[in-house]
């Protein structure tokens, strides 16, 4: 079964980048590289460290962003799920949050906080909090009714019941969010980067493109996926060591 | 019907309890009294409050009016003196057996080591040795619901409150699970209320039954099943009483039932 499974996701990265390669040697686009001339531009910025350089830049919005979003958004979506009256007065700028149009919020963004790292741990946060509080709300809130009335029948206090049943049950659901929100945070770091100071990857991308060096471009963008891949599988191994037991089979049940 | 409160000691009490869910009458002035040591069931159609009624007294839920006493305290919250079995089990799924059967200590404080050797025992009891380990969605309803049991059991709570413990269970186990509750009911002195809408269920394993007609519920009639109690239980389901009450109870209730 193991080795099925790896099989499969080689046989799904082969196609996808096979047909990269066969797309770039079209070409579809003069402004479209091999998956070939790609890996070759990936790997000059690897050796000559450009790599490195950019991410020790572009992670550090990215790192404070994210766990600012982690620690915040659990504790807010938390208050939610568990009080009407905090529902009805946070909720709103969350759900605006997600919808709104981030681009154009960012000249507003640099007016206030200026073009450092303030403005642009803000976008990574405007990106990755909303999906995780709202994530968190909404787990904490479909905990089983019966569930908890068994707690308090068992005399269980408030604060055991959030931490021995709420939390436990939804925690599948909240880290479910937190990945996504671990995704929105990457897109939030690199259009910070686009859009208010060309720094670390976000300026690999813009600088490439301006010297029409497409292949390091596209290196610097697979650069972004690979790293976030990475990242999110590791949340999912403390997933896994954080809640041993059948997680798969009670999320679903 | 309050004049034989000297004869008989009720361990549970119910005094004109009133409870609506906004417009909803859901109880009206309904009085019942729970003899100790006994099994009584609280029987009707669907929709008669016979949950909310249990979780009243269970303390989970206020009444709007009215009293409810467990050994003479009146109820406000839920107390070391009630144990809860919930229809739909409650068992944590992230929790083996053994710890979901401690849990209720867990709560309590009790510490670790005391609380597993009790709960090992009462896993004994329900016939659940060797699953200690297992999670419950490897276990059938039956076993989710001795589980469910076995935690009522290991708090040690003088009254057993039984909301339709076996209708989510096929119809097989449930009748095996209510010889072994006549069986509890015989060693062990607690007082049991069982919320059920089987009538053969109640008749079967009640020293009585409380009939509740709905909206808004009231208690229409009390039934005490006393001449086959002593039989053993293979020959009860073919006992002329038995038989006779069962048919009187759906005589009544059958109006009732769209």
């Amino acid at each position: 079964m193991r080795y099925r499974s790896l099989l499969l996701k080689f046989l799904s990265a082969f196609i996808l980048f096979g047909s990269w390669e066969i797309a770039g040697r079209i070409p579809v686009s003069f402004a479209f590289p091999t998956f070939i001339e790609s890996m070759v531009a990936f790997w000059v910025l690897l050796v000559e460290g450009t790599l490195f350089v950019a991410y020790a830049e572009t992670l550090k919005p990215l790192v404070v962003g994210v766990l600012i979003s982690a620690i915040l958004g659990i504790g807010i979506g938390l208050s939610i799920g568990l009080s009407r009256k905090f529902d009805w007065l946070v909720s709103p700028i969350f759900i605006v949050m997600q919808t709104a149009p981030l681009a154009a919020l960012i000249p507003l963004l640099i007016m206030v906080y200026g073009i450092g790292l303030t403005s642009k741990v803000f976008v990574v946060c405007i990106m990755a909090m909303p999906v995780i509080v709202l994530n968190t709300s909404g787990a904490v809130r479909n905990t089983p009714v019966s569930m908890i009335e068994m707690g308090q029948a068992y005399l269980g206090t408030r604060l055991d019941i959030i931490l021995k049943i709420i939390l436990p049950a939804a925690s599948p659901i909240i880290f479910a969010g937190l990945r996504l929100g671990v995704s929105a945070g990457f897109i939030g770091a690199i259009l910070a980067e686009l859009k208010i100071t060309p720094t670390g990857v976000g300026d690999i991308i813009s600088y490439s493109r301006s010297i029409a060096d497409y292949p390091s471009m596209y290196a610097a963008i697979f650069s972004i996926i690979l790293l976030a891949v990475v990242f999110l599988n590791l949340l999912e191994q403390i997933e896994n060591i954080l809640f041993k037991g059948p997680r798969q089979v009670y999320a679903s049940e | 019907m309050n004049n034989n409160t000297n004869s008989v000691d009720y361990a549970v009490t119910v005094r004109n309890v009133y409870k609506n869910y906004g417009d909803v009458e859901a109880l009206r002035d309904l009085s019942l009294d729970f003899p100790r040591g006994q099994l009584t069931s609280v029987l009707g159609p669907s929709g008669c409050g016979k949950t909310t009624l249990l979780k009243i007294i269970a303390g989970l839920l206020p009444a709007d009016s009215g009293e409810v006493t467990v050994n003479g305290q009146p109820v406000t919250r839920p107390g070391a003196d009630r144990a809860f079995v919930f229809q739909d089990f409650a068992l944590l799924p992230w929790a083996n057996v053994l710890r979901n059967v401690a849990f209720g200590l867990e709560l309590r404080g009790v510490a670790k080591s005391e609380r597993e050797a009790i709960a090992e025992k009462y896993i004994g009891e329900v016939g659940l040795k060797g699953f200690e380990n297992s999670y419950p969605h490897e276990l059938s309803g039956g076993m989710r619901q001795r589980v469910g049991l076995a935690r009522a059991l290991c708090v040690d709570a003088q009254v057993l409150l039984m909301d339709e413990p076996f209708s989510a269970v096929d119809e097989q186990t449930r009748r095996k699970f209510q010889e072994d509750l006549l069986n509890l009911v015989k060693n062990e002195s607690k007082t049991f209320i069982f919320v059920t809408h089987s009538i053969e269920e109640a008749v079967y394993v009640s020293d009585q039954v409380a009939i509740l007609l709905p909206r808004p519920s009231r208690v229409s009639e009390i039934i005490k099943p006393e001449g086959f109690r002593h039989k053993d239980a293979n020959s009860i389901r073919r006992d002329p009483e038995y038989l006779d009450i069962v048919d009187r109870i759906w005589a009544s209730l059958r109006t009732y039932v769209e």
